[in-house]
């Protein structure tokens, strides 16, 4: 019953450091070298669109694939052994070819053992009983390259959101393969969208010029489909890249002088040029693919070389293509593709409309809860009501102090901790009554009150919490909002009923040592 | 106001019986949750996007609605299975459509917002969500999953908190609340989703509280009266916490209030399912998790009371 100073001016240290804590959500910044952290609202209070996207496994895998086939030839070229029939199935994520001869089979399997391995057991290399040598990925190891892919695709995916003017844009990552992007204000995410699910992989390569090849291409080459279908049907292009659009330091749309139409400028780094000026200057005459994500923009044919490092493409552009292709080549190609899986927009207006539902229930919920406490517990509802006060401004503290996001059932969340947190007053309240009405003496009524109420108190706090922890694992968006909430709610409360309103109670008793308790 | 209370709930005499009407309680609500069970398999629960997956567009067109046009427009980007409803002002539409993967759902988002523009220029776009089906069917997974993993653990706390006589009787009383509050939501055509599931656990925990707090008071007058018989013990710990019972549940039951009443469309379903809750929580509390307990108890917590003396 008795509470030290030290005690007392902790707790009250507490609620003032709370208060404090608050302010910076009224404020704006007075105090630019202070720290302040606020709470953020979320896209459902705000207006804004929420992106969830996906990278392509299947693609990631494809092109995986498409590198262990190239090293594979390479290897058994080097090792002087022969072999038939390289393909690639994505599907099963294998490579498989089949041997010259098949006593050359256990010389191919130790050659291939050898290749490096992006991470450990990456494939697996085995003779089959049809005598073909298969290369198996692992799962593991796609789920590895799904991971890596989404680290880099972040990194590309902030740059192109921040060249588009977006304001305070999230990303994150989600799982292995996902990535949540959220863009505050923007109440139409179709160019992102476009942006984002574009991969803008640009390489150049060589052009087969065997005409039988346009309708049945031998392997190693692929019949890739124009860009823009009316400058004709499908070309036969090597899979072979000779110069890769990473390479490229800086790209721009500008409106070509000649034809004036938009068309997109760039420079290679040094690699790029070294590589560009090799492969022109050995294939004069030939023709030379632009490749952007498997479809060709443009195929000119070369006609002397080209070693200065700058180059143009002009593929029938618009403005905004021609701008989005050029801001896509500066901030670097997706290493997949990412598909939007799910998508929520909430426009401003409705936004605004759920603050203001938000802050009139929360406000009504507020008074009615203290009206109650007022009526059915007098001066120790009172007390009771102190607390709650302070529950709240705790709460948002906490929340601010996290740099929290409120949602609209996050704010839900608040307002039912208020109306549970006086469970724990009321259960004092009606002890101290019942030992009142036993006969006890106010200290002791009031002694026996706080110390039966409390472990009351703890377990049914405690298992409230249990559900809402759970909540929060499992559940996403605003959903964890109301589930984070409730649980920040439940530690304040557990310190403004049992810390708070008793320390009230107690400095009560002690300054007027009441004959009888007002219960 | 300021010093004694006004009001109360019941007088500090009230002795009311209401293990004489155990069976009515539990037959009352066996029979509630059965209906219910009923209602979940048939017609069953509205699932919202969340778990249902498609697209719904909520738009405030620039004059009256036209339902007309919009089908039209609709229809000229190839979408024709889309149900288009009026909800609040005469100028609110809901637009809603089943779609199949992620990829196609996130196209045809972009479309229902150009054929709504084309039909009424100027119309403003409230919400547009798009859930494609892998992702929807990962929500309800989680969803489910975060509602049994609650159950279980609450389970488990009460287990190790109290004798398994106890956890058991909590746990078939919140089982059936949840069947009940199941009902609810099919009778209301409230829509099942994320929210709802937050909706639902925060009944149940706001139902295991109540029943933890009688359950405290059975467990301190099993101490106490050591010779009273179990149904009058039960009856007693009621009444004597009847009016923290009342109290809590007034309480919680006039914070959500008026997230029912001003919530706006997101939370009024989460708010009715929360008062309803309440109310479902508090009885249970009385009716059925203290005749579970008397029933199950009977003998064995008598037993188990001699070890006190010990």
């Amino acid at each position: 019953m008795y509470y030290s100073r030290l005690k007392l001016a902790s707790v009250l240290g507490v609620c003032l450091l709370g208060l404090l804590l608050c302010l910076p959500n009224g404020l704006r910044n007075p105090f630019p070298s202070m720290p302040w952290r606020q709470i953020h609202l979320g896209l459902d209070l705000r207006g804004g669109s929420y992106l969830l996207m996906q990278v392509d496994l299947k693609s990631l895998t494809h092109d995986r694939l498409q590198t262990l086939a190239d090293t594979t030839r390479e290897t058994l070229l080097k090792s002087q052994l022969g072999y038939r029939n390289i393909t690639t199935n994505a599907d099963a994520g294998t490579v498989s070819f089949n041997p010259r001869d098949a006593s050359e089979a256990d010389a191919d399997v130790t050659a291939l053992e050898k290749l490096p391995r992006v991470v450990p057991n990456e494939f697996t290399v085995k003779k089959q009983d049809n005598g073909s040598i298969v290369l198996t990925l692992s799962q593991d190891a796609v789920k590895a390259r799904a991971r890596e892919a989404v680290t880099q695709s972040i990194e590309i995916v902030r740059r192109r959101i921040d060249a588009t003017g977006a304001v305070d844009p999230e990303i994150t990552r989600q799982g292995d393969d996902r990535i949540v992007v959220e863009l505050p204000g923007v109440s139409d995410p179709e160019r992102i969208k476009t942006l984002l699910g574009t991969t803008a992989k640009m390489t150049f390569r060589l052009v087969d010029s065997n005409p039988m090849h346009t309708t049945a291409p031998p392997p190693g080459v692929s019949l890739l489909p124009m860009s823009d279908p009316a400058e004709g049907g499908p070309l036969p292009v090597y899979d072979h890249v000779d110069v890769d659009g990473t390479d490229l330091t800086n790209a721009g749309a500008a409106i070509d002088s000649q034809s004036g139409e938009w068309a997109v400028s760039f420079t290679f780094d040094s690699i790029g040029t070294h590589a560009f000026s090799t492969v022109t200057q050995a294939n004069v005459g030939k023709r030379f693919a632009i490749v952007l994500d498997n479809k060709v923009i443009e195929a000119p044919v070369i006609r002397s070389p080209i070693t200065g490092g700058n180059g143009q493409i002009t593929g029938g552009f618009d403005a905004q293509r021609a701008t989005d292709l050029a801001l896509m080549l500066r901030a670097g190609a997706l290493p997949a593709p990412l598909s939007v899986v799910e998508q929520r927009t909430i426009g401003p207006s409705l936004g605004a409309d759920s603050i203001r539902a938000g802050m009139l229930s929360l406000a009504a919920g507020f008074v009615m809860v203290i009206l109650f406490m007022a009526l059915f517990y007098g001066r120790f509802g009172w007390y009771a009501n102190v607390a709650l006060l302070a529950n709240l401004v705790l709460m948002v503290a906490i929340l601010s102090l996290f740099e929290a996001t409120l949602t609209l059932p996050g704010m839900a969340g608040m307002l039912l901790t208020l109306g549970m947190a006086v469970d724990a007053n009321i259960l004092i309240n009606e002890r101290i009554r019942e030992e009142v009405a036993r006969g006890r003496t106010p200290l002791a009524a009031m002694q026996a009150g706080f110390e039966r109420a409390t472990s009351t108190i703890v377990d049914s706090n405690a298992t409230a919490l249990l559900a809402h922890v759970m909540l929060f694992v499992f559940g996403t968006g605003p959903v964890r909002g109301f589930a984070l909430t409730i649980t920040i709610g439940i530690a304040t409360t557990l310190f403004t009923t049992l810390l708070l309103s008793r320390l009230l109670m107690v400095r009560w008793y002690a300054l007027t040592r009441p004959t009888s308790l007002p219960v | 106001m300021f010093g004694r209370p006004l009001l109360r709930f019941v007088r500090k005499d009230t002795h009311i019986n209401f293990m004489r009407g155990r069976f009515a309680g539990l037959i009352t609500s066996a029979v509630l949750s059965l209906a219910s069970i009923g209602l979940f398999f048939y017609p069953g629960l509205t699932l919202g996007l969340d778990f249902r997956g498609g697209i719904v567009v909520e738009a405030k067109t620039s004059g009256p609605a036209d339902f007309g046009k919009l089908r039209t427009a609709l229809a000229a980007h190839n979408i024709t299975h889309a149900s288009i409803q009026a909800f609040g002002a005469p100028n609110d539409v809901l637009i809603r459509l089943d779609t199949g993967d992620g990829q196609e759902t996130n196209k045809v988002v972009d479309s229902v917002r150009h054929a709504v523009d084309e039909a009424q220029p100027g119309t403003t776009v409230l919400r547009a969500d798009a859930v494609g089906a892998s992702v929807s069917s990962e929500l309800f997974r989680n969803g489910m999953l975060a509602l049994g993993l609650s159950l279980a653990m609450i389970l488990a706390y009460i287990w190790f908190r109290f004798e398994w006589e106890f956890a058991l009787s909590a746990v078939i009383t919140l089982v059936l609340d949840l069947t009940k509050t199941m009902g609810f939501l099919v009778i209301t055509g409230f829509e099942f989703d994320l929210v709802m599931v937050a909706a639902i656990l925060t009944i149940l925990g706001y139902s295991t509280n109540d029943k933890v707090v009688v359950y405290d008071r059975v467990r301190e007058n099993l101490r106490k009266y050591r010779t009273m018989p179990l149904r009058e013990l039960i009856d007693l710990s009621i009444n004597e916490t009847l009016n923290r019972t009342l109290g809590t549940s007034s309480t919680v039951f006039l914070a959500a209030l008026p997230l029912a009443l001003f919530g706006g469309t997101t939370l009024s379903g989460f708010a009715w399912t929360m008062l309803f809750g309440i109310v479902v929580g508090t009885s249970s509390s009385i009716f059925i998790a203290a005749p579970l307990l008397l029933f199950m108890g009977e003998g064995r917590l008598k037993n188990s009371r001699t070890e006190y003396k010990q």
